[in-house]
């Protein structure tokens, strides 16, 4: 997994609650045996008309939006517990998913793969929705190692909350199976009773 | 201390717990499937390490299967290429596969209940959000990620922090042709999609008290659908008689131990919950969703909320509907009774009960597919076969199905499907289809009349 520090990036704003898994990547993308290539499906019905020709109102297909934040509605990632939703926003380039609420698998499906879900004060996310909408050159900065997440030019300073376990797993790219299978004698002592 | 049942079930399967962090759980059984497993075994195989427990996994071939001709080679290259891998991987590291053509094969949450491999007290996890069905049995059951797969497969172990617990109280009586399936829409619609987020749920009352086991594997298997991790019902009589005598279920003198202890594992009188909510039974009736998630659901009497919001005037304009708008009468060429939410033996008695000397309306597709070959033998053995054919409904194969469309099975675009399965999202069961998701039996009465039916005004045989 790639470590995670700190990032700078510009963030596409996508203001819709309760984004499913299904929207991120439909059930028919998930024949794959691989974890390569779902970001060309990312979003896919919303982002692309039946002929795969784009659609424009669409805010992945506005050039004047790029970066690797995305900012979303919440209860992001709500629905089926496909990772392939968490792979396809990783491949298409995005490390931090901003909300006001995440689903429980999804979140656990981002931070084994590398994206810090950032969940902030509904009233702060509108403030920001809002603010991207009319500026999409602002850029944010998060700290992960001071868990803080800026936005200058609104004054916007939040601090978030992660698991202390998963801070260090991301900031040193680690995962949990290296974690579990150091516990090995723990378990097979557990497993005796 | 006082202990709920999920502390009891939980804390009996603490490994170890890292200090200021998440605890490590220990897992008793580990289902896996075509679609979420063949990146975990890869991860695996990379990095040389073998599966801990290859005995305490079971697999089973259901998300992308088809339901037609399953003896026959799959057609679609890519789903063949999924099943295919299923089978190396689990003859590769010594995994128990109930493949197409096995008498055991089917839906992961039909299959696993019906064999006893599901037993009150277990933890249980799956690469597949609908594993809280298993709930239905006091049995820890959740959800999980790929790399989650690979963690058990490598370990038999999960790193995670203890959910909260809420209590969600139904007592009362259901009245007339109001059913489980209703039960959970109605809570779910209460309550909303996030309200479940960080939680696991007990479900308690009469309401569930009185309850087969169908049902309650119904209910539980949408807490999903209100954000929680999972649902649990406290093990009685009632689940006892259904474990007892299955293939995998415990017998003699492990029978008595086992049983002993189950009956100990009911939340204590006076054990605290984070959340809890009540309802009565009086108030549910037969529900109907009318949106793009399963808390977007109303009374089949009732209209469509006039609320104004973005997502809710996106999700409105998706399925064609306007504010205020009632369902009933609403036309419907398409039905489909199946999924790990509605695929049981119960579900198709209930549905042949409603339709028996009756024909489909001539506009509707009714798809009738058996969660499992052994409810498919059932529904034979039991004669539904015949009512279900004379009735002009199409009986499929087992599987997923028309639930997510990862097969043939998908629902043409534009048009309303009538549906027991468990998620209305956009494009759900093919890409621009509609869904209403409701009970088997306003599915049944629906593909007869080809329009959306009030079933609590329907006498039932």
């Amino acid at each position: 997994m790639e470590k995670f520090t700190k990032l700078v990036s510009r963030a596409i704003p996508l203001p819709i609650e309760n984004v499913d898994t299904d929207q991120i990547i439909p059930a028919r993308f998930l024949k794959a045996t691989s974890k390569a290539g779902f970001g060309e499906n990312l979003f896919r019905d919303w982002r692309f008309h039946k002929d795969g020709s784009s659609k424009e109102d669409f805010i992945l297909n506005n050039s004047n939006y790029s970066g690797k934040i995305l900012v979303a509605g919440e209860n992001f990632g709500c629905g089926s517990s496909r990772e392939h939703a968490a792979w396809a926003l990783e491949d298409y380039g995005f490390k931090v998913i901003i909300s006001s609420y995440f689903a429980d698998i999804f979140r656990g499906n981002a931070l084994n793969n590398g994206i810090l879900p950032i969940k902030i004060e509904k009233e702060k996310l509108t403030l920001l929705l809002q603010h991207l909408d009319q500026n999409p050159n602002a850029e944010i900065e998060v700290d992960l190692e001071h868990q803080t997440l800026s936005l200058a030019e609104i004054d916007l300073k939040e601090t978030f909350e992660i698991d202390p376990y998963k801070k260090m797993c991301l900031i040193n790219g680690y995962d949990d199976i290296d974690f579990l299978l150091s516990k090995k004698e723990a378990i097979a002592q557990f497993e005796m009773q | 201390m006082k202990k709920t049942l999920f502390d009891k079930v939980w804390d009996a399967h603490v490994v170890d717990t890292v200090p200021n962090g998440p605890q490590i759980l220990y897992i008793d059984k580990h289902l896996i499937h075509e679609v979420t497993s063949p990146q975990a075994f890869a991860e695996l195989e990379q990095r040389g390490i073998p599966l801990a427990r290859p005995d305490r996994t079971v697999a089973t071939a259901d998300h992308n299967v088809p339901t037609i001709n399953q003896h026959l080679t799959i057609k679609d290259a890519l789903s063949r290429k999924q099943v295919a891998m299923l089978t190396e991987n689990c003859e590769r590291h010594g995994v128990t596969l109930y493949g197409l053509g096995h008498p055991y094969q089917g839906i992961v949450h039909v299959m696993a209940p019906e064999l006893g491999i599901t037993q009150p007290g277990m933890t249980m996890v799956c690469g597949d959000s609908h594993t809280s069905t298993h709930g239905a049995f006091g049995t820890i059951a959740f959800g999980i990620g790929t790399s989650q797969v690979a963690q058990v497969f490598a370990s038999q172990c999960l790193l995670l922090n203890k959910p909260k617990k809420m209590r969600i109280t139904v007592n009362g009586n259901l009245g007339p042709n109001v059913l489980p399936k209703d039960v959970i829409l109605y809570i779910i619609a209460q309550l909303g999609t996030n309200s479940g987020t960080g939680h696991f749920v007990e479900y308690a009352g009469e309401v569930f008290e009185n309850m087969s086991m169908e049902g309650r594997m119904t209910v539980c298997n949408m807490s999903i659908e209100m954000g929680a991790r999972g649902g649990m019902i406290a093990p009685d009589q009632t689940t006892f008689d259904y474990v007892k005598g299955r293939e995998f279920a415990p017998q003699g003198e492990d029978w008595n131990k086992k049983l002993a202890y189950w009956k100990t594992l009911p939340t204590d009188p006076g054990a605290e919950f984070d959340t809890e909510y009540e309802f009565d039974a009086a108030d549910i009736a037969p529900m109907i969703t009318y949106g793009t998630n399963p808390g977007m659901g109303i009374k089949i009497t009732e209209h469509i909320p006039e609320l104004d919001d973005t997502s809710f005037n996106k999700s409105l304009s998706y399925m064609g509907l306007k504010k205020g708008q009632s369902l009933l009468d609403h036309p419907i060429n398409y039905v489909f009774i199946g999924s790990c939410t509605n695929s049981r033996i119960e579900d198709f008695r209930m549905v042949a009960s409603h339709i028996k000397g009756k024909k489909k309306a001539p506009n509707v597709t009714a798809l009738i597919v058996p969660g499992s070959q052994q409810v498919a033998k059932q529904i034979k053995e039991e004669g539904l076969e015949e009512i279900f054919e004379n009735a002009g409904f199409e009986i499929r194969q087992s599987g997923c199905s028309a639930c997510l469309g990862m097969n043939e099975d998908k629902i043409p675009a534009g048009e309303y499907c009538v549906s027991t399965s468990n998620r209305n999202f956009e494009g759900r069961q093919g890409p621009g289809a509609r869904t209403f998701l409701t009970s088997p039996l306003v599915a049944a009465a629906t593909a007869v009349e080809g329009k959306v039916v009030d079933v609590s005004q329907i006498e039932m045989v």
